[in-house]
């Protein structure tokens, strides 16, 4: 149950980095590899101004705009230039980012991982069941992570910025053809998935430590997430994110239990956490082989 | 033009052999490590051109390839088995299976989609490798030189580099064999148009996973020289930054060349080392931060050197 409920935790999370990065991906056909950059701008602004001032609230309200900013920012000074690139190209300059990033964090703030408490309010425990604490700071991130997710669908199902940005992940040509500003709506999409990802930043950092490059691995998995789920699909992302979540946690906590089983224990030891390590991948490849544009494609042509 | 190419292959294997004596003639001893590194990723960087330059499908997962041969290298060694003759074969074998098992999935899909795929595979194993903790986990194991009959001694350094400098030119004329044959033709063909070349009866995905295969294969030569060089195979040979890398030394140098490839590693292993010397130079304590600079500079590359570093040198008769 308790893994459960971790599971969902890291599925918000990736849905978080994988919204965003979808719809760039959807609409630009652009590979943006520097997005994780910006959750750790985020984790990174937050654990400071919350260090100054004591409150995580003032932390998360200077994290977003910082990394909507920085979002903005970057896509105006170097990514726009790429669009009309080739894949190749883009690859390479935000994998120059990234390095940037990374080695631009640990000149400000050191080598040294932060610490970032999370709220008082949200240090204890919740019963969810009974005789089944959880801490409540997880808990929150899951409530928080749902509430966007349905905020994030009321605005792409139901209003006219959504129908534009469905119109550009479906086809980018057409839309365009049809009088779409594609430039002003992607900068919209590029700075709302900025704040995202600065958002998710927020909620990892607590967790795990506020560190240089702490967003390329989340990133790596956001990109798991975006194949399985479909590029330029906010639902697909919304399914495999709690797909990819819930299976890579429950995989770790209960196969090296299952293979116990059928394995003799030191065997099954040995094996369980590699194979664990390895189950989302082999999930992506399993569904990627009946379905090779992801559960949701939303590109049409 | 293939003419030229073929010269400037020569002239750089003519000038890489000199190194040795140099290296001695200098009394640094230090340059002939560096230039084994060189020599280690140009054979990998070459064999990811086969795939991205020529086959135009941008694999992020390279480095994948550099890590199993290194593993087998290890792995071989950790079992008391430190011949050559073994551990080169199996990490070519080993390369080139997971190269196939790799592209038979990725390869189905394309584009954008390819480069996340390559990407997620690549960190699958490097997790993988983290998880062996029979094999040292995180930290990587021991593996020393591998054992050739008695005139050959790797652990004799120059020795060593001339190893790896014979592969790199195998690889070279490997590359340029394969590239101007029929199928390395069709697979360029199919880089520009691929539904023109599966109306003309090519098939599209086996040439592609072909390709594939013979690019693994032959970088996992090279994870097997790496592992030798550093007497070492770890994961984090496998993350996936050296992938990137791997990417920007083939850009560097210019993509679809083959040459290229061998002047971006030369570059890169240069700037890595040299760099952040000069940026310690100018201010005191900044030459750990090097990537500040590296960084930008990689996107002034992205934005204006199309030909790379070949089409300095040729200009005007670039791709």
């Amino acid at each position: 149950m308790v893994q459960t409920f971790n599971g969902l935790q890291l599925g918000v999370m990736l849905f978080l980095m994988a919204a965003g990065l979808t719809l760039v991906l959807g609409i630009m056909d652009f590979v943006n590899l520097a997005h994780g950059s910006l959750l750790m701008v985020g984790a990174y602004v937050a654990s400071t101004i919350t260090g100054w001032t004591g409150s995580f609230l003032l932390g998360l309200a200077a994290a977003l705009p910082a990394a909507f900013l920085a979002g903005v920012l970057l896509e105006v000074a170097v990514l726009r230039h790429f669009y009309d690139r080739g894949h190749l190209e883009q690859v390479l300059a935000t994998f120059g980012l990234i390095l940037f990033f990374n080695e631009a964090v640990r000149l400000i703030w050191g080598p040294a991982a932060l610490f970032f408490d999370p709220p008082s309010a949200l240090r204890g425990q919740v019963e969810i069941l009974p005789g089944a604490p959880y801490p409540a700071f997880r808990l929150a991130i899951i409530v928080v992570g749902l509430a966007v997710a349905l905020a994030l669908y009321l605005v792409i199902a139901r209003t006219r910025v959504g129908m534009r940005i469905r119109a550009g992940a479906s086809n980018r040509d057409i839309a365009q053809a049809l009088g779409l500003d594609i430039g002003r709506l992607f900068a919209v999409v590029f700075g709302a998935g900025a704040a995202l990802a600065g958002l998710a930043g927020v909620i990892l950092g607590p967790i795990t430590n506020v560190e240089p490059g702490m967003g390329d691995p989340v990133l790596i998995l956001a990109f798991v997430v975006i194949i399985i789920g479909g590029i330029g699909s906010v639902r697909g992302a919304f399914a495999a994110a709690l797909l990819v979540g819930l299976v890579d946690t429950l995989g770790r906590a209960f196969l090296p239990i299952l293979l116990r089983l059928v394995l003799n224990p030191s065997n099954a030891d040995a094996a369980g956490p590699a194979l664990a390590s390895m189950l989302i991948y082999l999930l992506m490849a399993a569904i990627l082989f009946f379905r090779p544009h992801g559960l949701f494609p939303a590109r049409t042509g | 033009m293939i003419g030229d190419r073929r010269r400037l292959d020569w002239t750089l294997l003519v000038l890489f052999a000199g190194v040795p004596g140099a290296a001695l003639a200098l009394d640094e001893p230090y340059l002939l490590d560096l230039f084994a590194r060189v020599l280690i990723f140009a054979i990998a960087a070459v064999s990811l051109d086969l795939i991205l330059g020529y086959g135009g499908l941008v694999s992020f997962g390279h480095a994948a390839f550099l890590g199993i041969g290194g593993y087998a290298v290890g792995m071989l060694y950790q079992h008391d088995l430190g011949s050559g003759f073994l551990q080169f074969p199996v990490a070519v074998l080993v390369s080139g299976v997971a190269a196939l098992a790799i592209g038979w999935v990725s390869l189905r899909t394309g584009g954008l989609y390819f480069i996340m795929i390559t990407l997620a595979f690549a960190q699958m194993l490097y997790y993988l490798g983290i998880s062996l903790k029979v094999y040292g986990g995180d930290d990587g194991m021991r593996a020393r030189r591998s054992e050739f009959f008695a005139p050959i001694d790797l652990n004799d350094q120059t020795q060593f580099y001339y190893l790896a400098l014979a592969v790199l030119a195998l690889s070279l004329w490997l590359g340029r064999r394969l590239v101007n044959s029929r199928f390395g033709l069709a697979l360029q063909g199919a880089r520009s148009n691929e539904r023109r070349l599966r109306v003309l009866g090519v098939p599209v995905f086996r040439y592609r996973l072909t390709a594939f295969v013979i690019a693994g294969a032959l970088c996992g030569l090279a994870g097997a020289l790496f592992a030798n060089l550093n007497e070492y195979a770890s994961p984090s040979t496998m993350h996936w930054t050296r992938s990137g890398e791997l990417i920007v030394m083939v850009i560097l140098g210019g993509v679809g060349t083959l040459t290229g490839p061998v002047l971006g590693a030369l570059a890169f292993v240069l700037l890595e080392s040299y760099l952040s010397e000069a940026l310690e130079a100018l201010a005191s304590g900044f030459g750990q931060h090097w990537q500040v600079v590296f960084g930008p500079l990689l996107v002034a590359v992205a934005l204006f050197a199309r030909g790379g570093l070949v089409g300095l040198l040729r200009p005007g008769r670039g791709e």
